[in-house]
């Protein structure tokens, strides 16, 4: 099985491909869980021993790249890091400008991320290196939709036949597309919801259902995964505040009722509390809000080990 | 005198399809007639032998930026009027934001001057409606007239405002010039950067709903009824717009509108990459599909293509909109909108006809007399006494775009590597020969 050399998108790898990730994922988390608890677990520095993995972040993040720089360091690749502001190109370097820069510098993968939608494959057309999209846009956040599918892949097995609600601010969410390919490729049905202001026109076509309600998005679902409420959406005018999306969509005690009772709850953070999510639902037992992220730096290991061609000993 | 022998003749505005003789003296038409050049004849003048070739008029193409004066990297007036040429477009209407705007009669008298030197296509400037098209305070529309402007137009800067726009219109109607609209309703487009749809949701692209285009064709057809003024619906791109306008003319608005070849060919899936019927596949989140109005549906596409057959989009104009690589290489929301056509037009929609999408001589009237007619121009025909601006078409030559070889400074099409059919041969402007392909 052959993985891609850049991961722009999870919409265009099959399942075999992400099941392959997954599953060297899963290897990397559990090691990576022995070795916490104090157990000899095998050392994986030796897989990308002097390669050079540069983070690019053109918007702010805390979780994704230190996430990203774990994993790197974790498979003894050498980390180089640069957080910039996106330019337009009548101010300052074009970003053709600013990654070939450090492609000559000699990295060999670059891990962007990009306010504009697209911006990581721009960069793959003009450098050597591997590029590894960590959040372009409204497009796509590769990794987080893997990693979400990591933890709910532990607990379940398998996601084929499951049902995974994704509520919230679907039109502004790279979380909710990577996730609609990734978890509809691996067999599970995915619904989307939120006021009709945060729906993307189409996005059935994505392949997943629209629940009108809460109620509707929530029965018989097997998880639901609950997305950021950004402020700018009351700027502009998409919502009219953070108490009125609370009572309509908000995941608390009152909604959990609606899920059956094992199901699992997901958010891929920062978390508003008491907005998108309440506090004790976020902490609550069904929670996966922090395996989530110790999947994220099992998730993005792999990816670097796949992409860079690491040769990865059982 | 110059003799267009037996040449397939294809002149909408008289009827005309059929094999016949052109004779061109000097500057003007002087008969079109049945009779192939006698042996005299080629003795005492220049006897072109057009057999196996289409003979039609030049086209009329409403809606070019040259962006001279300003932007002469990215086009000049003559190397936009040579391009056009090229493409059998024998009159430009070169759109007014350039920098300076064309607001005043010293722009206008220097494009069209520009136009006269380089002797390639006539190049007819369009002046702005407003004070550097910032939509505010009327430009001075009677100067511009005199000057050689055509119509007014802020094309490109929608005019918010209405009760501007209603001023506008009276004003203009006065001066007896079209008022040419892009209509977009700015705060429904809202930062769209693709037509807003299930493409748009697919690449995480803000769309811009059809129906921004749609409230603003509805708002200014509403008040060219209320004036009585002439207006011209720039680049219409939605089913919704052409339902409107379908229905201003059957209350008998003064309306006229145009399409141009990206908007009858491409849908917003040519942002994906997906190849249309008549393409290759291309790169996800290409700059050269981000053009304003956005590409549409494929319902749109047809609703645009169902008007043109039946007249209710008039004219076919390009919207060449030169744009450097520079500008186009970077992210896709902040490319800038726009794409060339001068060299493709022709050829595109020749395709049409060839899909069985629109009737050939309703094709090339939307070409010729159609936008003529739009600006009461006395060209795109090839009546007696008319302007000799004629070209000579190998409708059955294929050839592949590349965008390299075209005489447009800029090479920004959507259309790179497609197979088309239809070249153009000779192209002559007030009788003078101003572009020669040679055999392939």
């Amino acid at each position: 099985m052959e993985f891609p050399r850049h991961l722009l998108e999870l919409e265009t790898l099959t399942r075999a491909q992400i099941e392959a990730l997954l599953t060297l994922a899963s290897r990397f988390k559990h090691e990576r869980a022995r070795a916490r608890g104090g157990d000899a677990a095998r050392d994986r520095r030796s897989l990308l021993p002097g390669r050079t993995v540069v983070t690019l972040f053109f918007e702010s993040s805390t979780r994704t790249r230190s996430s990203f720089e774990v994993a790197a360091r974790a498979l003894g690749a050498d980390v180089l890091s640069f957080q910039k502001e996106a330019s337009s190109v009548t101010k300052g370097e074009s970003l053709e400008d600013t990654v070939r820069n450090l492609d000559a510098i000699g990295a060999d993968a670059l891990v962007v991320r990009h306010p504009a939608a697209g911006a990581p494959r721009l960069v793959a057309r003009a450098v050597r290196a591997s590029v590894i999209n960590a959040g372009d846009g409204a497009h796509e956040h590769p990794t987080q939709g893997l990693l979400d599918a990591l933890s709910l892949r532990e607990r379940w097995g398998t996601l084929e036949g499951k049902t995974v609600a994704i509520v919230g601010d679907i039109a502004h969410s790279r979380v909710a597309r990577s996730n609609i390919h990734c978890l509809s490729k691996l067999g599970a049905r995915v619904r989307v919801g939120g006021p009709s202001t945060l729906i993307p026109a189409g996005v059935e076509k994505l392949g997943c259902t629209v629940a009108a309600s809460l109620a509707e998005a929530l029965t018989g679902a097997d998880a639901v995964m609950a997305l950021r409420i950004q402020n700018e959406r009351i700027a502009d005018a998409r919502l009219p505040g953070a108490r009125d999306y609370a009572r309509t969509w908000g995941i608390n005690a009152r909604s959990l009722a609606m899920l059956p009772r094992e199901a699992l709850v997901l958010h891929p953070g920062p978390v508003n509390r008491g907005v998108e999510m309440s506090s004790d639902v976020m902490e609550g037992p069904r929670s996966l809000v922090m395996d989530q992220v110790d999947s994220g730096v099992a998730v993005r290991m792999a990816t670097l080990a796949l992409c860079l061609r690491a040769e990865v000993p059982a | 005198m110059i003799i267009l022998d037996s040449g397939r003749v294809i002149d909408p505005a008289n009827r005309i399809d059929g094999t016949r003789t052109v004779l061109i003296d000097g500057e003007k038409i002087v008969a079109v007639r049945e009779q192939a050049a006698t042996p005299a004849e080629k003795l005492v003048h220049t006897v072109i032998d057009c057999r196996g070739r289409w003979v039609l008029p030049g086209l009329v193409d409403l809606h070019v930026h040259l962006r001279e004066p300003g932007e002469e990297g990215k086009e000049t007036i003559a190397s936009g009027a040579r391009a056009a040429a090229a493409g059998g477009i024998t009159t430009v209407i070169a759109m007014p934001n350039t920098r300076p705007v064309c607001d005043s009669a010293a722009v206008a008298r220097f494009v069209a001057g520009r136009g006269r030197d380089a002797g390639f296509a006539r190049v007819l400037p369009a002046g702005a409606i407003t004070r550097g098209s910032d939509g505010e305070q009327l430009a001075d529309m009677a100067e511009l007239k005199e000057a050689g402007c055509v119509c007014v137009t802020d094309d490109g800067r929608p005019l918010m405002a209405a009760g501007v726009m209603r001023r506008a219109l009276e004003y203009a109607r006065d001066l007896m010039l079209p008022v040419m609209v892009h209509a977009e309703d700015l705060s429904l487009s809202g930062g769209g950067a693709m037509n807003e749809g299930p493409v748009a949701t697919r690449l995480g692209l803000p769309g811009a709903p059809a129906a921004a285009e749609v409230a603003m064709v509805q708002r200014d057809l509403l008040l060219a009824e209320m004036t009585g003024a002439h207006l011209h619906v720039a680049h219409v791109s939605a089913a919704g717009s052409v339902r409107a306008i379908r229905e201003a003319k059957a209350r008998g608005v003064r309306v006229t509108a145009e399409a141009t070849p990206h908007h009858f060919t491409l849908t917003d899936e040519a942002v994906a990459g997906v190849p249309a019927a008549l393409g290759p596949a291309g790169e996800p989140y290409d700059t050269n599909a981000k053009m304003n109005p956005p590409l549409r549906s494929e319902s749109d596409r047809q609703a645009v293509v169902g008007a043109l057959a039946d007249g209710i989009i008039d004219a076919i104009a390009t919207d060449h909109a030169p744009h450097g690589p520079l500008d186009k290489q970077v992210e896709f929301a902040h490319a800038p909108n726009g794409v060339i056509g001068l060299e493709t037009s022709l050829s595109l929609a020749l395709a049409l006809v060839r899909a069985g999408e629109l009737p050939l001589l309703r094709a090339v009237e939307r070409l010729t007399v159609g936008p003529a007619r739009c600006f009461s121009l006395p060209y795109g025909t090839l009546a007696a006494d008319a302007p000799a601006d004629v070209i000579v078409l190998d409708a059955e030559r294929e050839w592949k775009v590349d965008p390299q070889r075209f005489h447009s400074r800029s090479r920004n099409s959507p259309f790179a590597g497609w197979t088309l059919r239809g070249k153009v041969t000779k192209t002559f402007v007030a009788g003078r020969l101003v572009h020669e392909e040679g055999p392939k």
